[in-house]
């Protein structure tokens, strides 16, 4: 009997999939219709975009906020934001059914769904597939699978030197003395965005205060809210007189704001959480490489295989300084060097800024194309200076400079 | 009058089974319509729209269904896995990480063999190894229940956080680039150690599931294993006074589940993902359970009670990004036909009789 009850409800399945085979057929004559119009005044693009988490993390917010912006301001109504896509399968199966609902560029936020999206990439040589964070484009020679990172240190460097003169200020109050200026921070792993990241913010500071040092510890997770309260608290018990972090959740903030102890951000402001120790938040606003790349699908114009947004793009911002918390000047001392930095007369990696294991650099070979064994392909100083995300967009700086100690490297 | 109650609740005899899937059809029913009320009075959308979504998220498209019956073979599987285990009355809330070692396994075969043995060689030491992997973790908390009397839920339990760490250790150990926490695509030029398309890569899984639901059938309902297992659920005692050597069956049947968790974590990490991530099981281990009591372990009723919630969730994350709302939409969606079918079945265990005559004079 229960036997009776299966046929019947297998029989209904094989209906309602023999239903769902009618649909498909149907679909593309719809989407046919449009194009046989032919309005040259709104070309019909639509947008699909893979986030790893939804808006409950600061760092897929970041995306998704960025990506109604740009969809807005092109007029694009027709756009789909897939959240909670895994770093698996998933993310190809979520790619390619967007393509198969007629999305013609394809946007995705997190460094593991890069193997996913080349793989779709392949599958799909007529939609556009966008990968933020990824390292592989500029040597896989696919011609609809593009990157895209922007000069982030530049902007973790202008919010180092918020702490620097920050620390200065508790300097001159008699809060501890210059050679107890020691920052903390707190990364997710040693990989060379991170690297990249502490060391750019910790020369924003030694710019500004001579005698600072750091401390890093790391989580092993982007997103682990206890493990970075703890890592937080850890530092400053270490005697950390200002912290920042490089991972998602709150919980380096928070642990701040409780011990009273002067914080900068990443990702957004902080400010409402902690108005009593944020200080400023650096960020990289993606709406204008979304800006960017969907206008390039409109016009039919070929898309970077390699992008890479700059202060000048608007793709590296600084969120909210708190005036409550910054020492005087702030905002004089970023707008100054945010000038130098675009002229070119100021660069955050220049050699005479930092040594590495006493001397001072003239030459060093980076990974820049991405390798299992992570071979060491490109020299990355000529002219002084440490050229971060011009050879490909996503960071490759990965030297431990004199200054910084990592309290563990376990991941 | 008043004292008495105007209803009482008692269990039912049996129920001839068209009532029963009646009472499940209309439970169905009224879930999908409370859905569609809190649908429209949170979001003001037409439910009608909702509903094609719902079902265009699962079957919409040809790509949609292959994935849909991709994910409820690997949830079906699971789920045979762990009802041998059930059915003997053992608490095995262990498949995710006997899944997960499984994959860990098999990973580690993909990345340590890939240049050492021919590509058919490396799968037949991934087949090995994940089989061999998910049978020790069912085995260890079988042994110590069948030695030492101890407690199976908590132990088996216990063994998925280890998993879980022995797996999040290797993908550092494996990761690149370095410092990234993930092991990407594994062998993706060379495609060493994935396991052969059949047509297309979505059959595979779902022919060897399957294969794994008539043999657990037959296993279950036609075998001398399977009536071993039956008794020693119904009771240890009779099962001993029978002469059935009950440790015995308790370790056979938690290295046969065990190694049947194995083995779906290899389809997960050879045939379908390719890589491995913590997260990779994603709660089927646990959803499983669910499946295999709502079809009262019967492996072909698990085909439906799998369709079901894979469907549900599939049509449920469609309808996220469809109408742009958060994610928990549709677990709120879920938990809403859950409850109504999970519920339906204390309405098929028992009857509620209304007095009339305390009707009438109240």
């Amino acid at each position: 009997m229960k036997k009776f009850l299966a046929l019947l409800l297998t029989l209904v399945m094989v209906l309602s999939l023999a239903a769902c085979g009618g649909d498909k057929a149907e679909e593309p004559a719809k989407t046919d219709e449009p194009a046989k119009t032919d309005e040259p005044a709104a070309p019909t693009v639509k947008v699909g975009f893979i986030c790893l988490h939804d808006e409950n993390s600061t760092y897929d917010l970041n995306f998704i906020n960025g990506a109604k912006a740009a969809c807005e301001k092109l007029g694009v109504t027709d756009y789909v934001i897939k959240t909670n896509v895994p770093e698996g399968q998933e993310c190809y199966d979520t790619a390619a059914e967007l393509a198969d609902d007629g999305c013609n560029i394809i946007f995705a936020d997190s460094f593991g769904h890069e193997d996913y999206m080349i793989q779709a990439a392949k599958d799909f040589p007529d939609v556009q597939f966008c990968h933020s964070t990824g390292t592989r484009a500029h040597t896989e020679g696919l011609s609809n699978y593009h990157n895209a990172f922007a000069s982030i240190y530049e902007g973790r460097y202008l919010a180092g030197i918020a702490a620097g003169m920050k620390l200065n200020e508790m300097i001159a109050d008699g809060k501890f003395t210059a050679e107890e200026a020691k920052i903390g921070y707190v990364g997710a792993y040693t990989y060379a965005e991170v690297v990249s990241g502490y060391t750019s913010f910790f020369l924003g500071a030694r710019s500004v205060c001579p005698t600072a040092t750091m401390e890093v510890t790391f989580t092993g997770s982007w997103y682990d809210e206890t493990a970075e309260k703890e890592g937080a608290q850890k530092l400053i018990n270490n005697g950390c007189k200002l912290i920042s972090q490089h991972a998602d959740s709150m919980g380096a903030p928070t642990a701040c704001e409780l011990a009273g102890v002067p914080n900068v951000s990443y990702n957004g402001s902080t400010a409402a959480a902690c108005p009593n120790t944020y200080i400023v938040s650096s960020r990289i606003d993606w709406a204008p490489y979304y800006e960017y790349a969907i206008g390039c699908v409109m016009n039919g114009e070929a898309i970077d295989a390699d992008w890479t947004g700059t202060l000048a793009t608007g793709s590296v911002v600084l969120t909210d300084l708190n005036e409550n918390v910054i020492a005087e000047g702030t905002a004089d001392a970023i707008k100054e060097a945010t000038a130098k930095l675009e002229d070119g007369s100021l660069h955050v990696f220049d050699t005479a800024a930092f040594t590495v294991g006493g001397t001072a650099l003239d030459s060093y070979q980076a990974d820049v194309d991405t390798d299992a064994n992570y071979t060491p392909d490109t020299e990355v100083i000529l002219d002084g200076y440490f050229h971060e995300s011009e050879f490909r967009s996503a960071p490759y700086f990965d030297l431990r400079i004199d200054g910084i100690t990592l309290l563990d490297e376990a991941y | 009058m008043n004292k008495t109650m105007k209803f009482h609740i008692s269990k039912r005899a049996s129920l001839p089974w068209y009532k029963a899937w009646g009472i499940r059809a209309a439970a169905i029913l009224a879930a999908l319509l409370t859905c569609a009320v809190v649908t429209m009075l949170l979001t003001g959308e037409n439910p009608l729209n909702i509903f094609t979504t719902l079902f265009y998220g699962a079957f919409g498209t040809a790509r949609r269904s292959w994935v849909t019956i991709q994910e409820l073979a690997i949830l079906l599987g699971i789920s045979l896995a762990v009802t041998p285990a059930f059915k003997m009355r053992f608490w095995n809330i262990g498949a995710e990480g006997q899944v997960l070692i499984g994959g860990l396994a098999t990973t580690a075969c993909m990345i340590c063999l890939a240049d050492k043995l021919p590509n058919a060689g490396v799968i037949l030491c991934m087949i090995l190894a994940s089989i061999a992997a998910g049978a020790v973790w069912g085995f260890l908390p079988a042994f110590f229940k069948a030695r030492w009397n101890t407690n199976e839920t908590l132990f088996t339990l216990m063994m998925n956080y280890i998993a879980t760490q022995l797996a999040a250790y290797y993908i550092i150990v494996w990761e690149v680039p370095k410092g990234a926490g993930k092991i990407g695509i594994i062998n993706q030029s060379s495609e060493i150690g994935w396991l052969p398309r059949l047509g297309n890569q979505y059959l595979l899984s779902i022919l060897i599931v399957a294969l794994l639901t008539g043999v657990m059938y037959i296993y279950l309902n036609y075998s001398k294993h399977g009536y071993e297992i039956a008794v020693v659920g119904e009771s240890q005692r009779t099962a001993s006074y029978a002469g059935i050597k009950v440790e015995r069956v308790i370790i056979r049947t938690m290295v046969l589940s065990g190694a049947v968790c194995g083995l779906m974590g290899l389809l997960l990490v050879g045939g379908i993902n390719h890589t491995l991530t913590t997260t990779v099981v994603d709660g089927r281990g646990f959803t499983a359970v669910m499946v295999s009591w709502l079809a009262k372990f019967n492996p072909i009723a698990m085909i439906f009670t799998s369709l079901l919630l894979v469907f549900l969730s599939r049509g449920a994350s469609e309808i996220s990004s469809a109408f742009g709302l958060n994610h928990s939409f549709s677990d709120i969606l879920t938990g809403i036909i859950l409850f109504f079918i999970i519920g339906s079945e204390f309405f098929i265990t028992y009857k509620i009789s209304v007095r009339r005559s305390a009707g009438k004079e109240a």
